[in-house]
């Protein structure tokens, strides 16, 4: 029903928070039964479109208009009861609560004397996931339920409400491919009973999957509205950036030196097992894998954070203390973690505290702030970090800049290997191809690369060699010519290579 | 949920077993008119207080102040018996739950609405409750003679071999746990201390539920106040002081997460009832004063690492679950049979 009147529309809104104009002129035209994708790089205003849809914010001017129905939400209830859900990329849920509770939680049905009825609750959770065709356990705890898993119940608490319009916020940014594909399978059901669906990315190949229109925003406004067919992903990238990107993975070819880090039999009870691989001097070897597979547990106790039960490693030829990341780190290892606002930043501090807290503590018992000062400047410099000041909140920066503080904090220890986790996780084209960019030239110098990453376009277009992970193993080396998307992902999927070839689904 | 039950059925049967030993060395511990009476009469004011603690609790907050909020409203009973004589009984009982509601209002209040960690407004309003009933009673201390008869008998008086204290206490178990396990507004107490971001996301009542929460903490320790006063007969401006670390002993002890979400009143209530009945126990089996202090200690620390343990191995066992049941296994992929490889890694899983 491409020419049905259009279920939401928005035209020209605004939002500002104090001085900064988040959003300056919105528009968005998403009809019933399709799948409408919005790109658009980080601080291109989508999210905060986005709330002010699901009723967080409150727009300062322009149309928000339901079924033609202009509407103003005071906040998330009223927007659920009027036909919106929001399914954002890592869902609230309540751990303690069954998952059938999550779902109708503050309107269970009820029985006499306003009791409520179990049994119907149970019974309408269970035909909601036959209905999305997934199959979940009503009476399971939330507790311990995978990020997709979460969504899922998400989405079938929104079809609960009769949400007729779904916006899922970068739903897939954490999730396996095959995970990504069930979503994908729930989102085209949906999109066939009647429903739009707005669908945020980075990932330009699963909008021209999965979506029909796709609407590009640049630096608060609306850019292009066009069909997905009509548009190639490299127009869009032009249109997000505003400029051309001159290439995404600028891969310098390098010449492998000494073995800089060697794993060797690592085993954790339950976690990983066995898990033996090399990474040679100026040499980028990607970590591949689903979600849950392992990687970063290898990688945090290849660090030391982490206890192994066997195996050892071996750094420039010194053997690690298990357990011990000031060892790791005297020795010239790094880690760039995944979740840089939980374990890599102290988001409260300045960007000079944070670049120099680790190198400078290994050297002085007292910090002087002009140590601190230069040492930040000289690698913000380098790493072209955006932040006012050095000594602004690194809080106040966008993703991109926090990554490229974390990763000028552990390269001013002048490690030998560099482990990234998730490195662009979250970060807009523009940033992730500087990231990019710095991890190529880092490696060309001579520094050794781990990286782990869930964007498998990344992992082959970076890596000189792809190790798969699956379920705690390493199952697969593949070298540069022979790491496909196709060979990677039939490694990486547990006991299914239909998956790989069939599974468009 | 079959966790939470075995939980409370632990500590039902640790009961059960102290009163065993006890009883086995002093027969006289359960098998008199006394011991029995001893054995439900003593624990019905901590549990009361217990109950309205717990469901503070599971919103994933605490409220210290309820030994004053006792402390306050007992005297407040006793005022009122001597400065309003002909003031019926049940309306005495009424004015000092509503005074106690009141107090537990205020509680609510500022953590509602100033958000302020709930530790410590509560941990300032003990000292302030607590300076009210200094600076109202003084040296002044209500005995006995003050009140009626018919009041202080129902300190002691059994109705078929029961207190009306623990019937009393038992009837607001029931009322509450029932209120928490089937309605709406019980539900949503579990889900904000489960996640209190999350409940607000979800457009819960937040404010509301949690002023809620603490109205009902107060209006208990107002009514444990009441049962105080008849109880004991006499209070003083220091009635009560304490008290709040007990009744937080006793939830703990009870299976109610402190980092709210979980347990149930249920469960607080025989944590309560079995600190009392160990406090009691300890002298008879002849333990020396040092260790009955040690021994609630190391109940309360066990408690709580008791509950990490449950916690880490539920966890566990839910990811190994999840490793056993990838997401792949759905109709979305379609043939997606786990492979002889897949089986493997299960058995070792299963083995390990």
């Amino acid at each position: 029903m491409p020419n049905a009147a259009p279920m939401l529309r928005l035209e020209g809104v605004a939002k500002s928070f104090g001085p900064v104009a988040a959003l300056r002129s919105g528009t968005l035209v998403v009809r019933p039964g399709s799948i409408h994708a919005l790109v658009g790089e980080n601080g291109a205003g989508k999210s905060t479109l986005v709330k002010i849809v699901g009723g967080v914010h409150r727009r300062d001017a322009g149309v928000v208009e339901l079924d033609g129905t202009p509407v103003d939400f005071g906040g998330p209830a009223e927007a659920k009861a009027a036909g919106v859900a929001v399914i954002h990329q890592e869902p609230a849920s309540f751990p303690d609560l069954t998952v059938t509770e999550n779902i109708y939680l503050g309107r269970e049905p009820l029985r006499r004397f306003r009791r409520i009825d179990r049994r119907a609750m149970r019974d309408g959770a269970r035909e909601l996931f036959r209905s999305l065709g997934v199959d979940l356990d009503p009476d399971r705890p939330a507790e311990g339920l995978s990020i997709a898993d979460q969504q899922i119940v998400e989405i079938a608490k929104a079809i609960s409400l009769d949400a007729r319009v779904l916006v899922m916020d970068e739903p897939t940014a954490a999730l396996s491919a095959v995970e990504v594909r069930r979503l994908f399978t729930v989102a085209r059901g949906l999109r066939d009973a009647g429903r739009a669906v707005v669908f945020i990315s980075h990932r330009l190949d699963e909008v021209a999957d999965l979506c029909d229109t796709v609407t590009v925003m640049r630096d608060g406004a609306h850019v292009s509205t066009d069909a997905v067919a009509d548009v190639t992903p490299d127009e869009l990238v032009r249109r997000m950036v505003g400029r051309d990107v001159a290439e995404l993975y600028p891969k310098v070819p390098s010449t492998p030196g000494e073995v800089a880090l060697r794993v060797e039999g690592l085993e954790s009870t339950g976690t990983f097992h066995d898990v033996s691989f090399e990474v040679r001097a100026g040499e980028i070897v990607g970590l591949a894998g689903l979600v849950g597979a392992g990687r970063s547990e290898i990688a945090r106790a290849v660090f030391g954070v982490d206890r192994y039960d066997a195996g050892r490693v071996v750094v420039g030829g010194r053997v690690l203390t298990p357990g011990d990341p000031a060892a790791a780190i005297a020795a010239g290892l790094a880690l760039v973690p995944e979740d840089r606002r939980l374990q890599g930043l102290v988001v409260e501090s300045s960007v000079a505290r944070n670049v120099s807290s680790v190198a400078l503590r290994r050297r002085r018992a007292v910090l002087l702030p002009g140590a601190e000062a230069e040492l930040a400047r000289d690698w913000a410099g380098r790493l072209a970090v955006k932040a006012g000041a050095l000594d602004a909140d690194a809080t106040t920066m966008s993703g991109g800049n926090q990554q490229k503080v974390v990763l000028a904090k552990w390269l001013a220890t002048h490690p030998k290997v560099l482990i990234v986790d998730e490195p662009t996780r979250g970060i807009d084209v523009g940033t992730k191809a500087e990231v990019h960019r710095l991890l190529s030239g880092l490696a060309a110098q001579g520094l050794a690369v781990l990286m782990i990453s869930s964007e498998l376009s990344e992992v082959l277009g970076m890596a000189d060699r792809v190790l798969v992970v699956r379920e705690g193993r390493i199952v697969a080396e593949l070298d540069r010519a022979a790491a496909t998307p196709e060979a990677v992902m039939r490694a990486a999927t547990p006991g299914a290579s239909a998956v790989a070839e069939g599974g468009a689904a | 949920m079959s966790l939470l039950r075995r939980r409370e059925a632990g500590i039902a049967l640790a009961l059960l077993l102290v009163i065993g030993v006890t009883t086995v060395v002093q027969p006289g511990f359960l098998f008199s008119a006394g011991g029995w009476r001893d054995l439900l009469l003593t624990p019905a004011i901590l549990v009361v207080l217990a109950v309205g603690q717990a469901v503070v609790v599971i919103t994933r907050n605490v409220d210290l102040s309820v030994g004053s909020v006792l402390g306050l409203t007992a005297y407040l009973t006793g005022r009122l018996f001597i400065d309003a004589p002909d003031l019926p009984l049940v309306v005495v009982a009424l004015a000092a739950v509503a005074a106690g509601t009141l107090l537990g209002l205020v509680n609510g209040a500022i953590v509602a609405f100033a958000r302020v960690p709930a530790l410590v407004i509560t941990l300032g309003t003990l000292y302030v409750y607590r300076g009210v009933t200094l600076t109202w009673a003084g040296s002044d201390r209500i005995d006995a003679g003050d009140m009626p008869r018919a009041f202080l008998r129902l300190g002691t008086q059994q109705v078929l071999g029961v207190p009306v204290l623990t019937i009393v206490a038992a009837v607001v178990l029931a009322a509450v746990a029932h209120y928490l396990h089937t309605s709406r507004g019980g539900r949503q107490l579990y889900a904000i201390g489960s996640d209190p971001a999350a409940a607000a996301l979800a457009g819960l009542p937040v404010r509301r539920r949690l002023l809620g929460a603490f109205a009902l903490g107060g209006a208990l320790a107002g009514l444990a106040g009441v049962m105080f006063a008849a109880r004991y007969g006499t209070v003083s401006s220091g009635a009560g002081t304490g008290m709040e670390l007990q009744v937080v002993g006793a939830v703990v002890v009870g299976g109610v997460a402190i980092f709210g979400g979980s347990g149930t009143v249920a469960g607080a209530a025989l944590g309560a009832m079995l600190l009392l009945t160990i406090n009691r126990a300890l002298p008879v089996v002849g333990i020396p004063d040092f260790w009955q202090r040690a021994v609630v200690g190391a109940l309360i620390i066990g408690a709580i690492a008791l509950d990490r343990v449950l916690a880490t191995r539920r966890s566990r066992r839910l990811a190994a679950a999840r490793d056993a049941d990838p997401p792949g296994g759905t109709t979305a992929v379609g043939p997606a049979a786990p492979g002889p490889d897949h089986d493997r890694t299960r058995t070792e899983e299963a083995t390990a």
